[in-house]
């Protein structure tokens, strides 16, 4: 296999890797903000619940719960598994994993806001929502950049562990290259990509960090 | 006086799990007035402001701003609070500024003003931004209206927030301990400005430790001590010449304590 046939392969990998970052980031980060909300609810038996939740999710492997809702319609349901809910399992679980991590990073920024914050909108009059969405939020994002930033960056690395169900990402295309051809070339490649994608996404991390830097609090 | 109260608090109490911290407090603020409530630290007069602003539910008494009833008691002497609308409602006419002042920090001066005004009473923009340009000068902070909370001294941040809350038109504006967070020249400033708004015939109530002020500016001061009111009258009157003994000594102790 020469060169560019194998770049060419690893790339078409690469732009899988990219769809399940991007997807889990869509996905993960509003949900996120509702299990926060959820978490931190009046209600106890719902954030005793979202408690349960959260602890699943953190407590056990990414890569098992990727297997097990991979073959969870199968097992538990009877339905012949297709080659699309690869991606679609790996999504699920992916964002599922993803919002029970943000959502306590969320959790620890709204709560970092002092109580005044509150008090001076609901006596100037906003609503629930207007506070949290006006007041609250824009604060909290602010305040949670470099925690989120950390687990983005662990996230890039996270979409590999796609390997374990087979879906045709950077790092599975690498392995079957590198198993096919008996020369590591792929996986160098493979993580130069990676590599690189952690930069590009540690730069873009740190310009939104410093187009928030117009106020301190 | 035969006026409305703009706003008035009848046999309010409130408890904080077992501890009674407001003991059937009564107080009528007439329009024009200027209130002050002076007392020693822990009598109450922080929750006596949060009740009235509805930052805090009292267990006992009413609660109403001219003719919107808020909270009012029934027969077993319970606190009922009206609902949603009458607070919102309520919330329209009275305005609060905080001891550490509460602006938003992601909000430039003039959008700390401007933004209540637009997202919550829904008023044109062109309009609220006139008048809060207007608001912030009349505050001495021409030139400021860009700046964020955190360019600004304390005492600029402070008369933005009493900007922020004149914005929306209050009947009556409350302020907490308004200048306790600041440097001595830095509390002048402010006091200037809450001044030139009484002098404007704003009808305000201020809990301060400042006792000059108080007895310069306000037409009545009110002595908290214990979570009862033990005595009110004229300013001059009871600042110069307190009749009860609490308020004698909490008045000389002040004075000796002012003068380090
Ligand atoms: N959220 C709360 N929970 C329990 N107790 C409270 C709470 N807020 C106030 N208290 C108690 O109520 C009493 C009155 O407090 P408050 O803050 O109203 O006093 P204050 O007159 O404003 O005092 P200061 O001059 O120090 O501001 C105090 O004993 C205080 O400990
Ligand atoms: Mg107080």
């Amino acid at each position: 296999m020469d060169f560019v046939t194998m770049l060419s392969m690893l790339t078409e990998g690469f732009v899988v890797t990219l769809q399940i970052f991007a997807c889990t980031l869509v996905g993960a980060l509003p949900l996120g903000v509702l299990v926060a909300l959820c978490r931190m609810s009046r209600f106890t038996v719902l954030s005793a619940l979202t408690r349960v939740y959260i602890s699943i999710m953190r407590g056990t492997p990414l890569m098992l719960q990727l297997m097990f809702i991979y073959f969870a319609p199968w097992y538990v349901f009877g339905v012949q598994l297709s080659t699309e809910w690869k991606f679609g399992a790996t999504i699920v679980a992916f964002v599922l994993n993803y919002s029970a991590y943000f959502a306590e990073i969320y959790r620890s920024g709204i709560q970092s806001i002092p109580v005044g914050q509150r008090e001076a909108a609901q006596v100037l009059g906003y609503s629930r929502a207007q506070t949290f969405m006006k007041i609250i939020m824009p604060q909290v994002i602010k305040r949670i950049i470099p925690a989120m930033g950390n687990e983005i960056i662990v996230l890039v690395k996270d979409t590999s562990l796609a390997f374990t169900i087979g879906v045709a990402e950077l790092f599975t295309t690498a392995r079957a290259i590198v198993s096919s051809q008996g020369v590591l070339t792929a996986f160098i490649v493979a993580a130069a990509f990676y590599w690189v994608f952690t930069f590009v996404v540690e730069a873009i991390i740190a310009r939104i960090e410093k187009r928030l830097s117009y106020y301190h609090d | 006086m035969t006026t409305q109260a703009v706003i008035s608090l009848d046999h309010i109490q409130k408890r904080f799990n077992n501890t009674e911290v407001l003991k059937d407090i009564s107080l009528a603020v007439h329009p024009g007035e200027v209130v002050s409530i002076i007392g020693p630290s822990g009598s109450g007069k922080s929750t006596l402001l949060r009740c009235a602003t509805l930052l805090e539910r009292f267990e006992g008494g009413s609660l109403r701003y001219g003719d919107v009833v808020v909270a009012e008691n029934n027969d077993q002497g319970v606190a009922v609070y009206k609902g949603k609308e009458a607070d919102q409602a309520a919330r329209q006419r009275f305005g609060l500024v905080f001891q550490n002042f509460n602006l938003f920090p992601h909000y430039s001066a003039l959008r700390n003003v401007m933004d209540a005004p637009i997202a919550v009473q829904k008023r044109e923009k062109g309009e609220v931004e006139a008048q809060a340009r207007k608001l912030l000068a009349q505050m001495g902070l021409e030139g400021k209206e860009d700046n964020y909370p955190c360019e600004l001294s304390g005492g600029q941040q402070q008369r933005v927030a009493i900007a922020r809350a004149l914005c929306l038109n209050p009947q009556i504006l409350f302020f907490d301990e308004p200048t306790s967070a600041l440097d001595p020249e830095l509390t002048q400033e402010v006091l200037k400005v809450i001044r030139s708004l009484a002098e404007e015939h704003m009808t305000m109530v201020i809990v301060t430790h400042e006792m000059t002020f108080a007895r310069d500016v306000s037409d009545r001061v009110v002595f908290m001590d214990g979570g009862v009111i033990v005595e009110e009258g004229p300013a001059q009157e009871v600042i110069n010449n307190p009749q009860h003994n609490r308020t004698k000594s909490f008045l000389s102790r002040y004075q000796q304590g002012s003068e380090d």
